[in-house]
């Protein structure tokens, strides 16, 4: 390997003129621990020359930045740890035709065969009663769920989804070392891979024939539709997630949008006369199907685990009484026992009547005797796993334990000898793998994904395909490392597959509106909020430092007023008291760059630029399926532009207000994207409302610090001007107004001007519309419905203005304005509770009752 | 010996609770020595989603849900029930050493050993510890009758432990009851159910009443009695023999058997989760009168 390495490097600087191919072949000849290239993969090599490392690494490059922008390679906004980056590599693994043809057959075998073991061990349980299984495996594992016994009336399928990890042993043949019915890499991520591999080598790709994907997801889809119970034509389907602190929730998000169904939390679903209902912004919508991405034991906290919080309360009850189905069966997550795989042959001997055709890894399950014994024996030589997950256990590298370690190790299996089991370690065939600046044979493993049919099971053409360093690292540690796509080779074109169903002559599709889940609209309400927080906090940032370059250079005291007077507007605008105001002020005040620079990056501080920003970007990513693609383009670049190392320096430089600038057109754009291409329905309405609310109060909040104290008339000007400016409507007042800056004009444009979109009027109305035109069920189960809301705007469209100038009696500033602007204020918060009250998800405290606080009992 | 139980649950919140789900395992099963005359929940406010059905274990679960806003919830269980143990049981199960029902249960498979199977192994309340093991085993010496054995853990831990109401959670770890020698019922059959676990015998959780007498020349006062639990030792072709650790007695007329599991979170009486609410009081009563 270092040789390689090496000779890489050489020639990636332009010393060595020997191929890929070639190279990678002479290693096999100097006896390192390599497969000989295939046809195929020399093939393949032979294009990455043609490719040249420059463009490779380029192109690849690319492929890293799309995996992000999709959302891939991390889903958190705070930290852009690249530790999480999902790594690419652009080598494909490819298996030819024949091979392919033997290993779906197996994965086939081994789905049916699982699926008999789970409707045996959630019925009749004949296998532990006839000695199969032994009990312990079952009994006294995790997995295994008691109140799912009986949960599906006999015959029904529980495995519908099914996954199988395998590898390439040394003597070409392929074998199992797990199998999944919920895997932590689901076939998003082979999806994911495939997409980013066509568009960033689409050359490498067309070279071969390769089997789409499509396929699979379009049978899965179907397979969803017809597990509905009661078959009506448009079952409502839904993915379940725990949410986005998952770290595979970009996975369940890129699925759920894939196949055209809500991806739901457990919150957001509930049980209520024997059926599953989603909450919905028209009210409750009955669930048919779930696509369950949830932990089995996670599902419902009254029958599984009391402690989840992402189940659904009463789902087992809704499932026992057929009216919706989860796919996989919940409890079929027992079937990733590895002991099972030591007695996989004689079980299928006995359900199939035939001989396993796909083999597992060798393994020795610790509850019989003579097993234990060889385990004990080969402790440091044999991967040790658990039978379902344990705490505090040892290290597991085979080959790098400690006497120490050994010896834990020991002591654990002889006290409980049934929950563990060895298995080998055997070497795997390795594979060109591209390392971001090297090609090296790597060992290998490949996930696999088959979904049920109505007959049988269909395997998808292709999967995911991940490399690392050493087996031991792969097969245990199993972070880290790249993935790369996995192309299975056909004889022929295939033909071009999509998700779109044909409908019957003169059916009618009925548009699926007016169900947008309750949690979706509350993220498109506060995406919009937070847009419009960034938005209102950087203009006013910006013409802070404006004002503080000016008095640098000419140090005019009335310029010092009035920074000041901004400086304390910036405080009460974005609420991040004590600031300019509260204790400390005089200091801040006298330089105020360090809390100008706390403003603009600190993460953790409510209220900063930042901090805006990133609920922008997780409130955002939440709804990405509703915005359209280059808007969420625009969001990942802002969160990589908004660099949180600003040092102070940029202040006098003009370099944070340059970052300011270009930050104000990307949030532009992103609004501009929206207007243009979303259509205006309910989730438009909820974004768009929480725009405008969001305008209306931070336009409030900055008349009420910077226009209701009064200003001394030397220094008026330039304030009015810098409010005109903060809320982007200098050009407008000019050409309206001309140069007189006067107070009632400057009222007219931006409190009372029902047409002008900077207007609080013209929020004002707005908003009137837009709640509106929202559905209206939910007002229904209300004893105040639409009248109620209605009192929340007034029409300021007709103001007198004269009152508001009235300077108070110590003319220090004007009461009827601030009077005016307060109680708008407060009607706008009582119009966000509502719509919180009305629309989105009721953030009721769950509480559980009974198991602790237990009666007395003699 | 003929009883009626009557065993009420009330649930006060200081807020409205929108929406709570509930399962009670409150209605007795028949046994071979058991027959329940009548049972019936109910449950205030009116229900949705009743449903009555039978657990892994064969207990009746009743499933019910209040959709809509209470700030109360009352659930009465009214069970009628004829009780007649078998009072040769214990001495028939000491036909069998304890260690060759131990060997049948780890090698023989036939329906009789299968149907133990589950009680076998280590559940969420009843966990194996070395101390347990130790503890057990002083009973337990090689070739003695399951009957003598079992009877005799269940008087040490009678003897050995302290009756303390209020020193224990359902969710306190067996290693602590062992620590501070100090418990209720549950902890006490807990105890029994793991002692037995440890040496490879089948052992379940039993869920139930006792009728409590009152003391010579007093009355009895209604509702004053609670709900009680012991364990059962598993015998091939015998089936299951009770003992009562918290009284130390086997079962007698004075038991009242409702469920059984691997331990109590099998068989919690009225378990339920509930949005909202704010804070919750709970009172129970149970009542067990012998009717003629």
């Amino acid at each position: 390997m270092k040789i390689e390495n090496g000779q890489f490097q050489k020639q990636h600087q332009g010393a060595s003129s020997q191929s890929f191919a070639t190279r990678l072949s002479a290693e096999d000849e100097l006896g390192a621990a390599a497969g000989t290239l295939r046809p195929d993969e020399q093939k393949l090599l032979q294009t990455l020359d043609k490719l040249g490392t420059k463009r490779l690494l380029k192109r690849h490059k690319e492929a890293q930045r799309l995996l992000r922008e999709n959302g891939a390679t991390y889903n958190d906004f705070d930290t852009m740890d690249t530790a999480r980056a999902w790594q690419f590599d652009p080598i494909p693994l490819i298996i030819d035709t024949e091979q392919w043809s033997e290993i779906e057959t197996g994965l086939v075998q081994r789905a049916e065969l699982f699926n008999l073991i789970l409707a045996d061990i959630y019925g009749p349980q004949k296998l532990i009663e006839d000695g199969l299984l032994p009990p312990e495996l079952i009994y006294a594992q995790s997995g295994f769920l008691w109140p799912c016994v009986g949960l599906l009336p006999a015959g029904e399928r529980h495995l519908n989804l099914y996954s199988a990890n395998l590898a390439k042993g040394k003597d070409g043949r392929f074998w199992v070392l797990e199998d999944h019915s919920q895997p932590p890499f689901g076939s998003g991520y082979a999806l994911e891979n495939r997409i980013v591999m066509t568009r960033s080598f689409p050359r490498l790709y067309q070279d071969f024939q390769v089997h789409r994907l499509a396929m699979y997801y379009r049978v899965l889809a179907d397979r969803l539709t017809q597990l509905a119970r009661n078959k009506q034509a448009e079952p409502r389907i839904v993915v379940l997630t725990p949410g986005p602190e998952n770290p595979h929730y970009f996975e369940h998000a890129y699925l759920a949008s894939y196949l055209g169904f809500p991806l739901v939390q457990g919150a957001d679903l509930i049980v209520r006369d024997g059926c599953a209902w989603l909450k919905t912004v028209g009210g409750l919508r009955q669930v048919d199907v779930i696509l369950n991405r949830l932990a089995d034991d996670l599902c419902d906290p009254l029958e599984l685990r009391e402690d989840s919080l992402l189940g659904v309360t009463g789902l087992l009850e809704a499932i026992r009484l057929g009216n919706v189905v989860t796919a996989n069966a919940i409890g079929c997550n027992l079937i990733k026992n590895p002991a099972l795989l030591a007695f996989l042959p004689a079980l299928c001997r006995r359900l199939l009547g035939e001989e396993l055709k796909l083999p597992s890894v060798a393994t020795w399950w610790c509850g019989q005797p003579r097993e234990r014994e060889f385990v004990l024996r080969n402790l440091n030589r044999l991967i040790i796993k658990p039978i379902h997950p344990l705490a505090g256990l040892p290290e597991k590298l085979p080959g790098e334990l400690s006497p120490v370690q050994l010896e834990e190790w020991r002591a654990r299996i002889n006290a409980d000898p049934h929950l563990y089991v060895g298995q080998e370690l055997s070497r795997l065939t390795r594979v060109p793998s591209f390392l971001g600046d090297k090609i090296e044979q790597r060992p290998c493993v490949f996930s696999t994904y088959l979904t049920a049919t109505g007959q049988g099971y269909l395997a998808m053409s292709g999967g995911l395909s991940r490399i690392d360093e050493s087996e031991s690292r792969l097969l245990v540690s199993k972070s880290g490392g790249y993935s790369k796509d996995t192309w299975v080779l056909t004889g022929e074109p295939d033909k071009q597959v999509n998700l779109w169903r044909q409908a019957q002559p003169n059916q009618y599709i009925e548009a699926s509106m007016g169900s947008l889940p309750s949690r979706a609209a509350e993220n498109l309400f506060w995406a919009g909020r937070y847009a419009e927080r960034s938005d209102a906090t950087a203009r006013l940032l910006r013409s802070i430092l404006v004002q503080y370059r000016e008095f640098s250079e000419f140090r005019d005291p009335d310029d010092r007023r009035n920074l000041e007077h901004l400086l304390r507007a910036l405080t009460h605008v974005t609420l991040t008291y004590p600031g300019f105001v509260g204790e400390g002020a005089e200091k801040k005040l006298a330089d105020p760059r360090n809390e100008l620079m706390s403003l603009s990056s600190d993460v953790e501080r409510p209220g900063s630029l930042r901090a805006s920003l990133r609920g922008f970007g997780h409130s955002a990513y939440f709804v990405r399926d509703s915005l359209p693609v280059d808007a969420w383009r625009i969001v990942d670049n802002i969160q990589q532009n908004w660099n949180p190392r600003f040092s102070i320096s940029y202040i006098g430089s003009g370099r944070l207000h340059d970052s300011i600038d270009r930050l104000l057109v990307q949030l532009s754009a992103f609004s501009g994207l929206n207007n243009d291409n979303m259509a205006r329905e309910t989730d438009w309405l909820f974004l768009k409302i929480g725009r405008s609310l969001e305008r209306a109060l931070n336009l409030i909040a900055l008349l009420r610090a910077t226009l209701v104290p009064y200003s001394k008339p030397s220094m008026e000007a330039q304030m009015f001007e810098t409010v005109l400016a903060t809320s982007n409507s200098l050009i407008t007042y000019r050409r309206r107004y001309r140069s007189f800056m006067q107070l009632p004009m400057i009222l007219e444009l931006l409190l009372t001007d029902a047409n002008y979109p900077r207007a609080l009027a013209y929020q004002l109305k707005q908003l009137q519309r837009m709640v509106g035109e929202l559905p209206q069920e939910p007002f229904a189960d209300q004893a105040n419905n639409t009248t109620g809301i209605k009192e929340f705007f007034a029409d300021l469209s007709g103001t007198d203005l004269k009152p508001l100038i009235q300077l108070s009696g110590g003319g220090e500033s004007y009461p009827l304005l601030e009077e005016l602007l307060l109680e708008q204020k407060e009607r706008l918060e009582k119009l966000s509770e509502k719509l919180m009250q009305l629309y989105f998800s009721p953030t009721l405290v769950r509480q559980r009752l009974g198991a602790i606080q237990q009666e007395q009992a003699s | 010996m003929k009883f009626r139980v009557t065993h009420t649950t009330e649930y006060g919140y200081s807020q409205p609770v929108a929406l709570c789900r509930n399962e009670a395992c409150l209605l007795p099963r028949d046994t071979v020595w058991q027959q329940c005359l009548r049972s019936e929940l109910q449950v205030d406010p009116v229900p949705a989603d009743f449903r009555e059905r039978s657990d892994f274990f064969g207990n009746r679960i009743s499933h019910f849900a209040v959709q809509y806003p209470h700030e109360k919830l009352r659930v009465t269980a009214l069970n009628e029930v004829v009780v007649s143990p078998d009072p040769q049981l214990l001495t028939a199960a000491n036909q069998f050493p304890w260690d060759m029902v131990q060997k049948q249960l780890a090698s023989e498979r036939n329906p009789k050993v299968f149907s133990a199977l589950p009680f076998l192994y280590d559940s969420p309340l009843a966990r194996w510890s070395a101390e347990l093991e130790a503890y057990a085993r002083v009973s337990f010496p090689a070739g003695r009758p399951l009957g003598e054995a079992t009877a005799e853990l269940m008087t040490r831990i009678y003897t050995d432990f302290t009756y303390e109401p209020g020193v224990t959670t359902v969710t306190t770890p067996l290693v602590e009851v062992m620590e501070t020698r100090r418990g209720v019922c549950q902890d006490f059959a807990h105890l029994g159910v793991a002692c037995l676990r440890s040496l490879g015998l089948a052992a379940r959780y039993v869920s139930g009443y006792i009728e409590t007498l009152p003391p010579p020349g007093q009355e009895r006062l209604v509702g004053a009695d609670a709900s009680h639990a012991w364990f059962s030792v598993f015998a091939p072709t015998l089936g299951w023999i009770d003992f009562d650790p918290t009284n130390n007695k086997s079962l007698g007329e004075q038991h009242i058997t409702v469920a059984w599991g691997r331990d109590f979170s099998d068989v919690s009486p009225l378990k339920g989760v509930a949005l909202g609410g704010g804070k919750h009081k709970v009172k129970v009563s149970v009542d067990v009168a012998r009717i003629v």
